[in-house]
């Protein structure tokens, strides 16, 4: 019924390099981007920061320098027309405004318009901020507008920087970790927090095409605002949906990207819900070793490396874990692997009872 | 004793939005999760605030949390002990 | 696509005043928001005690959703469009005030757990058993093209049977929320015109 959509270029600025293909590399050598750092009252904790941002320009604060050094290489050369959307993915934007009283400068409209105006856009900027999904979600909310013909490409740009104000959030959570995260692992304790920025290209044409976005759901538990669902209801309704409109069975994936927090409620939630589709043999990993929980930015990155698996056929491990942790059997990706990649799955969840996912499929491959 | 009862009656109603619920409704005895009060998770949280923040006590470990807040008489006993202010 | 899509029912909360399909179900006068909510909630005396720990954002949004969603059945697949100007920074600038001060420095997980705009529709979902299609927009003003054409691919990929769809914008004193219901029966057209005349009024 909708014409097809697809990914056809992508960028990212992580703790792990500058551009897509130093992360690659770093991720090949199972680098981390995960380091001891201080932030603000926070002394001598683990995060993944970048250590050495260009400052490419004076006039912006340090997110917009990460979002500005991922999307202007994609842009540089192209003519951005009356049909092509700009899609902000972002859970807090420049919050740090609020420790000087400025609330009006932390707001997520008025990042979204600047980086607008940089880039040159000349469509209305649209903010997707729906948590730790954000990055997913904005991914098929670009699908969808393209599929009702609002637009014809959209440029989705995602980032979070690491904050004292969300830092202190989960730490009253009692959600940090206080070593590096341990993704489904038995002796996990929390998640630690990261930075990055990444950016697609989603387009109605198939001309350059890495992938099609074959289907993606994201679909709410309706249980708890902060606490994952004991029976991954809305994470497996999501990937569902995502099956549904891709027309496969869930053995036809090939490799889930999970989100893997590493708290110890997120994982085995996710564990449930990929037990629920039988899913238990299908390799899975989870990212959050080599660049912590960076939030908006997070599933939008994990796609982006993702697809870059895909395009190498090439799984790569979860790092920080040993050994299952779950009650649920799931097929935790240990060590690099050369296999044959056609579908991959790229999942995630978040506070307010929020999941999301999507299917990929390998096209010009 | 009595008196530390009664502030933390007070305490757990103001932090923890209680609307409608008043400090002579609580037993000392009362289970504060489950049936009790109906607290959740989020609220649990908060208490180890509150013990933080009025007591001077953190709690290493979260998990301790579970015993310490069964009724507000186990969480004054535990104040009581542990308090530095 | 498609363009039979109708708005069936529309609720706003505005300056003390709640109307559901035009008519005016309560009306505070000059309250503070926190009272005016709270008396209307009472109002309505439901049995909700989670409602009392929402932040404003949350309980704006919750009770726009309740006198629309009143007579409703079967909600289960109703998908939740909701978009405003400041996310949540009512409740970010309550947390940054927790952590302003070194000294004094007690972060709430309870008020934490709001600063993230897309709570207030779980908040929704929850009290609704909404497990549905969800997604939570920012934009200076509301973005009707954006919106009405995402509310038409719901119902079109049919991954929702009827759309919710609104504004819910709050800043300190500063509060408005409109909220109404996509679907294939009713009267008025899902049009931009009349989505405009709804939401801009």
């Amino acid at each position: 019924m909708f014409s097809p959509v697809y990914i056809s270029d992508m960028n990212c600025v992580t703790p792990l390099g500058l551009d897509l293909q130093d992360n690659w590399i770093a991720i090949l050598k199972e680098d981390t981007g995960i380091d001891v750092h201080t932030v603000g009252c926070f002394e001598n904790i683990y995060t993944a920061k970048i250590k050495d941002l260009p400052t490419v320009r004076t006039d912006l604060t340090y997110l917009e320098r990460m979002l500005y050094l991922t999307l202007e290489p994609m842009v540089r050369s192209k003519p951005l027309g009356a049909k092509t959307g700009f899609i902000l993915s972002t859970t807090k934007g420049n919050i740090e405004f609020l420790s000087e009283g400025k609330s009006e400068e932390a707001q997520l409209h008025k990042l979204a318009f600047k980086m607008s105006s940089l880039f040159g856009f000349i469509t209305r900027p649209i903010v997707v901020s729906h948590a730790c999904v954000s990055g997913v979600l904005a991914v098929s909310v670009a699908k969808r507008l393209i599929q009702t013909g609002q637009f014809d490409e959209v440029f989705v740009l995602a980032g979070d920087k690491v904050s004292e104000f969300v830092l202190s959030g989960f730490n009253a959570f009692q959600a940090m970790s206080a070593k590096p995260c341990k993704p489904f692992d038995s002796g996990r304790d929390g998640v630690t927090l990261g930075e990055a920025a990444g950016a697609i290209l989603v387009t109605k044409s198939p001309e350059h095409a890495l992938v099609e976005i074959v289907g993606e759901g994201a679909i709410n538990d309706a249980n708890h605002i902060s606490g994952p669902s004991r029976t991954g209801e809305g994470l497996y309704r999501s990937i569902s949906s995502a099956l549904n409109e891709a027309g496969i069975d869930a053995s036809a994936i090939d490799f889930i990207s999970a989100h893997g927090t590493a708290t110890p409620y997120n994982d085995e939630m996710e564990a449930i819900a990929f037990d629920r589709l039988g899913m238990n043999d299908i390799p899975l990993n989870s990212l959050k070793g080599y660049y912590g929980h960076t939030l908006g930015a997070s599933g939008l990155l994990e796609l982006i490396i993702s697809i870059l698996s895909l395009r190498h056929n090439k799984l790569i491990p979860t790092k920080g874990f040993v050994s299952r942790g779950t009650s649920k059997d799931v097929n935790i990706i240990t060590q690099k692997m050369d296999v044959p990649l056609t579908y991959i799955l790229k999942t995630a969840s978040g506070f307010g009872g929020s999941n999301a996912a999507a299917i990929l499929k390998k096209v010009n491959g | 004793m009595e008196e530390l009862k009664e502030e933390l009656k007070g305490k757990i109603i103001e932090v923890l939005n209680l609307e409608d619920v008043a400090v002579a409704d609580i037993d000392d005895s009362d289970a504060l999760f489950g049936d009790g009060l109906g607290l959740d998770s989020i609220d649990a949280l908060e208490l180890i605030v509150l013990l933080d923040k009025e007591y001077g006590i953190k709690l290493s470990d979260p998990k301790q949390g579970k015993s310490i807040f069964e009724s507000v008489n186990t969480m004054a006993d535990y104040i009581a002990k542990n308090r530095t202010k | 696509m498609d363009s039979a899509l109708y708005i069936s029912h529309y609720s706003k909360i505005e300056k003390g005043l709640i109307s559901v399909d035009g008519n005016v179900i309560f009306h505070a006068g000059e309250a503070q928001f926190s009272d005016f909510i709270k008396q209307a909630f009472k109002y309505q005396q439901l049995d909700y005690p989670k409602f009392y720990k929402m932040d404003n954002l949350s309980k704006l949004a919750f009770l726009s959703a309740e006198v629309l969603l009143r007579d409703e059945e079967d909600k289960e697949d109703i998908a939740l469009v909701l978009a405003n100007k400041s996310g949540s920074l009512d409740t970010d600038v309550k947390h940054q005030e927790s952590i302003q001060d070194a000294a004094n420095f007690y972060p709430s997980p309870a008020v934490f757990v709001y600063t993230l705009a897309n709570i207030c529709g779980g908040e929704i979902s929850i009290r609704h058993g909404m497990k549905s299609e969800q997604v939570f927009f920012v934009s200076d003003a509301f973005d009707v093209v954006t919106i009405s054409n995402y509310a038409t691919y719901l119902l079109a990929s049919q991954k929702a049977k009827k759309v919710l769809c609104g504004w819910v914008e709050l800043f300190e004193e500063n509060y408005k929320a409109v909220l109404y219901l996509v679907e294939r029966a009713g009267t008025k057209l899902h049009t931009i015109n009349n989505i405009n005349q709804l939401v801009k009024n």
